[in-house]
């Protein structure tokens, strides 16, 4: 009799335990952004530290409403840290390799690297959820099954931009731009130069100069953008490019002769401070870091960041979050309809025109047939107060405002006037 | 008018930046027949020496203008330090051995310096706008250049005579042009040609030590940095010729004013432009402006 209770105790609690494992599988997440090269200090390691703080937080349940459940619905989830570094042929190897070892991707920071990928994505079957990258092209020239972009394009960075300086300073007359030479700095030079040609016909373009990625030293562009008498002067530079744009120019009076748009400037608020001359106009990409809504869960996020790190979170921290959100809303969704360890179809059908809430404010997956985010945007101006870099005259717009509408091509929707 | 001029000081200064890389360049090809891809790093290295000691000077509350000294002091210790490392511990081990296979232990030398700073100062960048911003600035016509630009082009044209003294007026430097010219035979008539090895990329290291160092005040210290460098002043060592340090005067002011045209006039071609000069100068010279003709061994 004994014998049969133990043998009997001891299989209960062997099937308890299997059952228990099974509830924990681990979800696990490729994840890929930039440990090494010039993109790792302004953007890969801020959204790496992003990632790991909150994959931590999640799994101790320490995320505040509505992301209190452990994990991923009660599933601990489990990060392969995966370097951006080296190129799109690099991560296209890189990312075949990836999609046999984890049950998803979230990564990517460069637009080459996401146009690169999203086919392969779809090749392989493996759900990809591109965080940062900003290219307009992924879901407007192409459509995309297993592929799902949690942070906004850089088309509403733009037309945000020509907005905000326009409603500023109605009277303007010219414009010049200085981008880098790639898919990132084309698009949003297109963007900008289009938004401000249908708000104000007849504006004058005096120059427009690409300079190499990483290129460094900008001597004869800034004597050129000097020389040029624009009223304004767009940038969409990153990293330490725009640094150097900001101490090579500030000295030499660009931003005090011109008004100045750094539409990716805020990681550089940082990093230079009360460097950046009073009067420059800066976007986060999105409502991210100084320009998030001051709600309690930002305010959480910001304090956590910083409490690791030492330094405030920037946009890239922020977007890497909301791809961790925006997947375990996806995850959850699919459980509440009734899968306990769903699978990738039902988390896929989840995550179409899914609505959650992110770190800097509600994001819907409402572009490119419920695959791409829009979020609102914000634009604001750089003043130093008491020796500190704020950010001052801040305005939000809708994201129906700065955002095409579903099925229109960015370039087309601003040249039309920004028709819905 | 006015117009002109800023874009032949803008070219200029960007020649002057490019020469202090070419110059060391130049100086270990011609004398060791090694293109050193290392070089790269030694420039990054001469900026991320620079921004650390001049930022810690600063930090302590120093004078201003002692930042300057600092710069100075980076450049020699990264040729001080990098130069004998690189050359005792590596190359010498290498000599005889085929250019391509020079090219690659260099190669090879760059990335593992790459990672190596990366590892040391991490991948956040570093600024030290002091001493770019101390001087203030002059007017060239309604446009406002940094007194710092006078310095590097001063620095510049100093180096160019320091070294072109040299090699042409001292008897250390005559030793120097007879092992460029023929290395056993100068070993046989009894030159130490290890120790004219030794000292040349030393003192190639110290002066891409001395661009890093001089560029440092001017931009965000990241890692990468020394991977454009090293590609333009290849270019700028090609049009003047491999080994001649004229030619790479010449090559640099060539590339910088030409450069600086672009960006003013025709900001499209910019990048186009300087691979345009070197593929016109190789057309009418295969072995570039200065290259001497090699003397034919039988």
């Amino acid at each position: 009799m004994i014998r049969w209770f133990i043998a009997l105790s001891v299989s209960i609690l062997c099937a308890l335990a299997a059952a228990t494992a099974s509830a924990q599988q681990a979800v696990k997440l490729g994840i890929v952004t930039f440990l090494s090269g010039p993109a790792a200090g302004p953007f890969g390691v801020p959204a790496r530290n992003g990632f790991e703080l909150v994959a931590e937080m999640l799994n101790g349940g320490r995320v505040p409403a509505p992301y209190a459940a452990r994990g991923f619905g009660g599933n601990p989830i489990e990060l392969v840290m995966i370097d951006e570094a080296g190129g799109p042929q690099k991560q296209v190897a890189e990312f075949r390799n990836l999609a046999q070892r984890v049950d998803l991707v979230i990564g990517y920071i460069s637009s080459g690297d996401c146009l690169a990928i999203a086919p392969v994505a779809e090749e392989l079957k493996k759900l990809t959820v591109l965080f940062d990258c900003g290219t307009p092209r992924i879901f407007e020239d192409a459509a995309y099954r297993y592929v799902f972009r949690t942070g906004p394009h850089a088309t509403m960075d733009n037309t945000a931009a020509a907005l905000y300086v326009l409603e500023r300073h109605p009277n303007l007359k010219s414009i010049a731009g200085i981008n880098q030479n790639y898919a990132w700095g084309q698009d949003s030079w297109v963007d900008f130069e289009a938004a401000m040609k249908t708000l104000k016909p007849g504006i004058e373009v005096k120059t427009s100069q690409m300079t190499k990625l990483f290129a460094g030293q900008f001597g004869a562009e800034i004597s050129t953008l000097l020389s040029s008498g624009a009223d304004v002067i767009h940038s969409s530079f990153w990293g330490g490019d725009l640094e150097g744009l900001v101490l090579q120019g500030a000295p030499r009076g660009l931003f005090q002769k011109h008004i100045v748009v750094l539409s990716a400037g805020e990681p550089a608020i940082n990093r230079l401070g009360n460097k950046i001359p009073d009067g420059t106009i800066i976007g986060a990409r999105g409502p991210f870091g100084p320009f998030a809504p001051d709600t309690e869960f930002n305010r959480w996020f910001r304090n956590a960041f910083q409490e690791r790190y030492g330094v405030p979170p920037n946009y890239a921290s922020y977007k890497a979050v909301n791809a961790l959100l925006g997947v375990k809303s996806a995850y959850e969704k699919a459980q509440k309809a009734g899968a306990a360890n769903p699978n990738q179809d039902q988390i896929m059908a989840a995550f179409e025109n899914l609505a959650f809430e992110g770190v800097g404010g509600a994001v819907k997956m409402s572009l490119g047939r419920g695959h791409q985010a829009v979020m609102d945007n914000a634009i604001g101006t750089a003043k130093t107060v008491g020796g500190e870099l704020r950010i001052v005259d801040l305005k939000r717009y809708p994201a129906d405002r700065v955002n095409p509408p579903e099925g229109a091509k960015s370039e087309a929707w601003i040249k039309s006037g920004f028709k819905k | 008018m006015s117009n002109i001029v800023s874009v032949l000081f803008d070219g200029v200064v960007y020649s002057s930046w490019l020469f202090l890389m070419a110059a060391g360049l130049t100086l270990i090809y011609g004398v060791m027949k090694i293109l050193n891809i290392a070089h790269g790093s030694l420039y990054a290295l001469g900026a991320y020496v620079a921004a650390t000691i001049a930022g810690a000077w600063l930090a302590a509350g120093h004078a201003a203008i002692g930042s300057y000294a600092m710069l100075a002091v980076a450049a020699l210790l990264v040729g001080a330090v990098m130069g004998p490392l690189l050359e005792r511990g590596l190359l010498r081990w290498m000599y005889g051995k085929d250019e391509v296979v020079l090219l690659l232990v260099t190669y090879a030398a760059f990335l593992v310096l790459e990672d190596a700073i990366k590892l040391v100062w991490g991948v956040e960048s570093m600024l030290l706008p002091e001493p770019y911003a101390l001087p203030g600035n002059f007017q060239i016509g309604t446009l406002a250049y940094p007194v710092y630009n006078l310095i590097l082009i001063a620095v510049a044209v100093a180096v160019g005579l320091v070294l072109a003294a040299a090699l042409y007026r001292t008897r250390q430097g005559k030793l120097l042009l007879a092992v460029i010219h023929d290395r056993e035979m100068s070993a046989a008539m009894g030159i130490n040609v290890d120790r004219v090895y030794l000292v040349t990329f030393t003192v190639g290291s110290m002066l891409a030590g001395l661009g890093g160092a001089l560029t440092a005040p001017t931009i965000a210290v990241s890692p990468g940095i020394g991977v454009e460098v090293i590609v333009l002043s290849f270019a700028v060592v090609v049009v003047g010729g491999l080994g001649s340090l004229g030619g790479a005067a010449l090559g640099a002011l060539m590339v910088g004013i030409v450069r600086s045209a672009a960006v003013r006039y025709w900001p499209e071609a910019e990048l186009f432009t300087i691979y345009f000069v070197m593929a016109l100068v190789l057309i009418a010279r295969p072995r570039g402006l200065f290259s001497a003709p090699e003397a034919r061994k039988i």
